[in-house]
């Protein structure tokens, strides 16, 4: 989630005064508010709505959804009759550029924040941390016509970046410039970086990484600029342009489009601000939300939400991104309907409920281990080798977690050490400690991953006998019959050690936790224990 | 009198013992005197605080103790003491003969040396140890030596010469330890001396009352008659704890069978699975911030993917929308991406495979789960990378929206929150889609608890092969379980602290 700060000030020019109503339709229109200072509103924005990503975006929706303005916002373009080049010589990885102009802006120093901020935000959200694309501007004043975007070897491209002292290769600039070690990741192995050159041959950019400090910075004085965006997502870039320089149209700038040709010579004229037509069944409305509005009802609706309505045909703002579907259409109608008006129904519909067998096996074991006195616990299913593996002397091959952010990295394969660290945790609390678990466990077998529900059960200060007895008293409630046969086990006293029978299939071992596991643990009780398979008892019953 | 009647009918038998001896006024010397062991008396007289008769004064006290050098020492005689008694016998010994004949450490021969030549039983004579002492100053005691028999002794009673060997003592390694330890003295109270005078009443108040019912007694009918001896009510009891579950599964219990009284069919599925499910099936994109590695668990090995139709459906969808009407996300849709396994990253996985396997007739149907679901986080008071959601779906051609507001309400009502809140949110797989909010009672403010929504299309069809809508939703529970606990941080639902778990309340709803 993204968060825009609303200067209170600027909003309360354009809906009036700020009250708990206002803040509430802020809400209710999808922008809950995480904060308030007396300067600024902070509001969290959705990954669908990119437009939402400045003060202006949120504004013109914000005045429609509260009725001060209707319907869909025009912008409209003037031809500059500047081109775009897009040559061949640019990596594969980044094929794509789109630009146009806007003039007629007035920056100061609060603006020229806040169009950087947009721009930020556009290129972490939308553009998934510049990875599918960025977004640059340029004083028009600077350039000269056609600018050409193409590729270059990294050692070949020399120019001084964005607030940097000196002029360094393209290389360099992905060592050392600030900007340039944070996003060096996207481009580092590409054999050729993508740059923008105008007709007099300066380089402008190295798209999506920095500007030139010469061509492409913005300040007070600069009153036209050069928009431009690149990288992979054909259709994903034009939409991040068009909300950036809508949002420069609604800081008051004038939009002007021009000819982009694209690799394959086709020539595309950007902006693309031409509202996208989709159809609308108002039975289908009122279907899928349960209520029944009529056309004019969906009229006035969708108008709130900015967009025009017209015999079934909804007129899309160019600057949307997430209209797919007409379902996508029937939530904004449901948001000016208003979440809060909707009438709750519990729906006639007979269905027959039913429990899930093993959740009904857990329940049952542990209600007859509860009624010995066991307490039950409740562990992290992820764990440690150490406790897994080295503290139980034994070895496993366990299944391990890519990048996993804590000392946890690996799945746990049985219950029992998850009980140990638990008993090793709670050394200091009145002994015996009857404790018991039933949790998933994970194994990897020749590549196979399989996932088993175990119970695993320990008693301190008791033996063999003690902890079998639990076992046959909890076979005997389940009506299983269960058997023992001695084996060893590398975390288990031999000799005091058995794999336990139930209706003659092997389900699990039994015995008493060998000395060097209590001491690993660092325990200084006598430990005894047991762990089964549910899967399979289950499958006895 | 009454007052002290009363006071007899409630002695236990212990206190009745202790009391002949209670004017010795001393813990140890009435266990001596009594015959009743020290820690019997100590319960006795705690009792008899209780109830007034004694008051108790606790007062920290410095002892002198042995040291487990001190107790070694004790057995096997000083090292100096060694030293001597080796010198009577060789009368002169060189450093190395010394430490064999008297079976000596080097750190010992040399306090052993020092401490007989300060003593002047000892001198050194051509670089040898040659005994000064006549066999009278042999045989003679050491102070240190008495001093150590006598412990554990308090400082206060230390005599100056106890205090001057204390001190050669302490220089020393582990011979004698100072502790502070709580002592405990009491007088006994107006009510007491009272009752004192009464000691006769007490015997035959005993003697003619029944302390335990016996099942001879029973049997003979010889409690007939008789009183019982009664007890102080306002002792406390030993506390009980008995087996039970861990709270987070007694809620768990409760929200299921909230789902299966209104009728819904449990879940269950594996933790582990294909990004497929957990991810492309939902209409998630692939380069969605989600599939990545600092929020989700990956692991190395990858995964099969259903069967080619529904891979299909699912490819269909994400490129072109596939026959939906929905644009898609218009990008190439990989199935590498789609084989690599994940540890859940939510319920609806378990939705998404339910959905697969349902028939049209088999609608109107409801299913539901509660599940642990993981995220790759750090852990603090606030996160973990295990959480517990709990999931539902409702398919139904009738279904709508306000539907979905219903089932969600009368849930939350039945968790203990009948004021819910929904607000417009986003997910990528349900269109409407809402973020719930619940009222909290007693912090007067709104709690936001997670999503739900209307599966999409793409989701739905892609799934299902059928045009219905699937209410869906699957807000977080551990939020609302520490709520009802009072449990602040999150850490503690898998701390299996003992002690608390024994102590914590049932949840009761």
């Amino acid at each position: 989630m993204a968060i825009v700060n609303l200067n209170k000030k600027l909003l309360e020019k354009k809906t009036g005064k700020i009250t708990d109503k206002l803040r509430n339709r802020i809400s209710m229109m999808g922008c809950p508010i995480e904060a308030e200072t007396p300067e600024e509103i902070q509001v969290d924005i959705t990954p669908n709505r990119p437009d939402f990503l400045s003060q202006q975006g949120i504004e013109r929706s914000l005045l429609t959804f509260i009725g001060k303005k209707k319907g869909l916002r025009k912008y409209t373009s003037k031809k500059s009759g500047y081109q775009l080049i897009v040559e061949k010589s640019l990596p594969k990885e980044w094929p794509y550029a789109f630009a146009c102009i806007v003039k007629g802006l007035k920056f100061d120093d609060e603006k020229i924040k806040e169009v950087i901020q947009i721009q930020e935000k556009l290129g972490s959200t939308l553009l998934r941390n510049r990875k599918k694309g960025g977004i640059g501007l340029y004083p028009l004043e600077k350039i000269k016509f056609p600018v050409k975007f193409i590729g270059m070897h990294p050692d070949k491209i020399k120019f001084r970046p964005l607030e940097f002292p000196k002029e360094i290769t393209g290389r360099q600039i992905l060592q050392k410039h600030p900007t340039g070690r944070d996003y060096a990741s996207i481009c580092e192995k590409w054999s050729k970086l993508p740059v923008f050159v105008d007709k007099s041959g300066k380089l402008m950019s190295m798209p999506p990484i920095i500007n030139s400090h010469d061509m492409g910075k913005i300040n007070e004085s600069t009153t036209e600029v050069f928009v431009e965006v690149t990288g992979t997502d054909f259709n994903i870039l034009q939409k991040a342009l068009t909300i950036m320089v809508t949002t420069l149209a609604d800081l008051g700038g004038d939009i002007y489009s021009i000819d982009c040709v694209q690799q394959n010579k086709k020539k595309i004229t950007i902006p693309n601000l031409i509202p996208e037509k989709m159809k609308i069944s108002t039975k289908n409305v009122n279907k899928l939300l349960g209520l029944e509005l009529k056309d004019k009802d969906v009229k006035k609706f969708l108008e709130m939400m900015g967009h025009d309505y017209s015999n079934g045909t909804v007129s899309i703002p160019s600057y949307r991104v997430d209209v797919l579907h007409e379902v996508d259409l029937i939530e904004d109608i449901a948001i000016a309907y208003g979440y809060e008006n909707f009438n709750e129904t519990i729906p006639n519909v007979s269905t027959i409920a039913n429990e899930s067998k093993i959740e009904v096996l857990k329940n049952k074991i542990a209600e007859v281990l509860i009624g010995l006195d066991l307490l039950e616990t409740y562990s992290h299913s992820i764990t440690t080798y150490e406790d897994e593996c080295k503290k139980m002397h034994t070895k496993k091959e366990l299944i391990h977690l890519s990048e996993a952010k804590t000392n946890y990295k690996d799945m746990r394969a049985t219950m029992l050490p998850s009980l140990m660290k638990i008993l090793s945790n709670n050394r200091d609390v009145d002994y015996p400690h009857r404790i018991f678990e039933i949790g998933k466990v994970f194994e990897k077998r020749k590549n196979e991953i399989t996932e088993k529900t175990n119970l695993a059960l320990t008693l301190t200060n008791s033996n063999f006998t003690e902890v079998r007895q639990v076992l046959e008293y909890l076979a005997q409630m389940l009506d299983l019959k269960v058997e023992f046969k001695e084996t060893t086990h590398d975390s288990l006293i031999e000799g005091r050690t058995a794999k336990v029978f139930i209706n003659k299939q092997e389900v699990g071992i039994i015995g008493e936790v060998h000395p060097k596991v209590i001491s690993d643990f660092r325990l200084l009780v006598p430990v005894a224990a047991f762990e089964l398979e549910l899967d399979k008892v289950l499958k006895l019953i | 009198m009454e007052e002290v009647d009363k006071l007899i009918s409630i002695l236990s038998p212990i206190e009745r013992e202790v009391l002949p001896h209670l004017s010795i006024g001393e813990e140890s010397k009435i266990a001596s005197e009594s015959g009743m062991d020290v820690a019997k008396v100590k319960r006795a007289l705690a009792y008899l605080d209780n109830k007034g008769v004694i008051k108790m004064r606790f007062e920290e006290k410095r002892m002198i103790v042995l040291g487990d050098n001190g107790h070694l020492y004790i057995k096997n005689e000083l090292p100096e003491r060694r030293l001597l008694i080796a010198l009577s016998r060789k009368k002169q010994l060189s450093m190395q003969d010394a430490k064999k004949e008297a079976k000596l450490s080097d750190n010992e021969v040399s306090v052993a040396l020092g401490t007989l030549k300060k003593k002047a039983l000892m001198e050194f004579k051509q670089g040898k140890m040659t005994l000064n002492a006549s066999n009278k100053e042999i045989l003679k005691p050491f102070l240190e030596e008495i001093f150590l028999k006598s412990l554990p002794k308090p400082f206060s009673d230390l005599k100056p010469e106890e205090k001057l060997a204390l001190e050669n003592l302490k220089k020393r390694r582990d011979i004698v330890k100072v502790e502070e330890v709580k002592h405990s003295a009491y007088e006994i109270t107006s009510l007491g001396k009272k009752l004192l005078k009464n000691l006769n009443k007490v015997k035959a108040y005993s003697k003619n009352t029944i302390e335990v019912l016996n099942s001879d007694m029973l049997k003979t009918g010889s409690w007939k008659g008789k009183e019982f001896r009664h007890y102080d009510i306002k002792t406390g009891a030993p506390k009980l704890h008995g087996g039970k579950r861990h709270f987070m599964n007694q809620s768990i219990q409760y929200a299921r069978k909230i789902w299966m009284d209104m009728g819904f069919q449990e879940m269950e599925g594996d933790i582990i699975n294909t990004a497929f499910w957990d991810f492309d099936s939902l209409f998630v994109p692939q380069d969605h911030p989600a599939r990545e590695m600092q929020d989700t668990f990956f692991l190395k090995e990858k995964g099969k993917l259903p069967d080619k139709k529904l891979v299909q459906a699912v490819k269909a969808v994400h490129e072109t929308g596939g026959k939906t009407g929905s644009k898609g996300w218009q990008y190439e849709w990989d199935e590498e991406k789609a084989k690599r396994l994940v540890l859940r990253t939510h319920t609806t996985v378990l939705s998404a495979k339910t959905l697969t396997n349902l028939k049209k007739s088999e609608w109107p149907a409801k299913f539901f789960t509660v599940g642990r679901n993981y995220r790759n986080e750090t852990i603090d008071w606030k996160h973990s990378f295990e959480f517990n959601q709990t999931e539902g779906i409702v398919v139904d051609p009738n279904a709508t929206f306000r539907d979905l507001l219903g089932y969600l309400k009368q849930f939350f009502t039945k968790m203990g929150y009948p004021q819910a809140r929904f607000r417009p949110s986003y997910f990528p797989y349900t269109e409407p889609s809402i973020e719930i909010d619940v009222f909290h009672p007693i912090r007067k403010e709104w709690v936001e608890l997670g999503g739900a929504g209307i599966f999409r299309p793409e989701v739905s069809e892609a799934l299902l092969g059928e045009k219905v809508p699937i209410l869906a939703w699957g807000p977080g529970f551990d939020r609302i379980m520490l709520e009802y606990y009072k449990i602040k941080d999150l850490r503690e639902i898998y701390s299996n602290n003992i002690n608390q778990l024994r102590n914590m309340k049932f949840w009761i709803k």
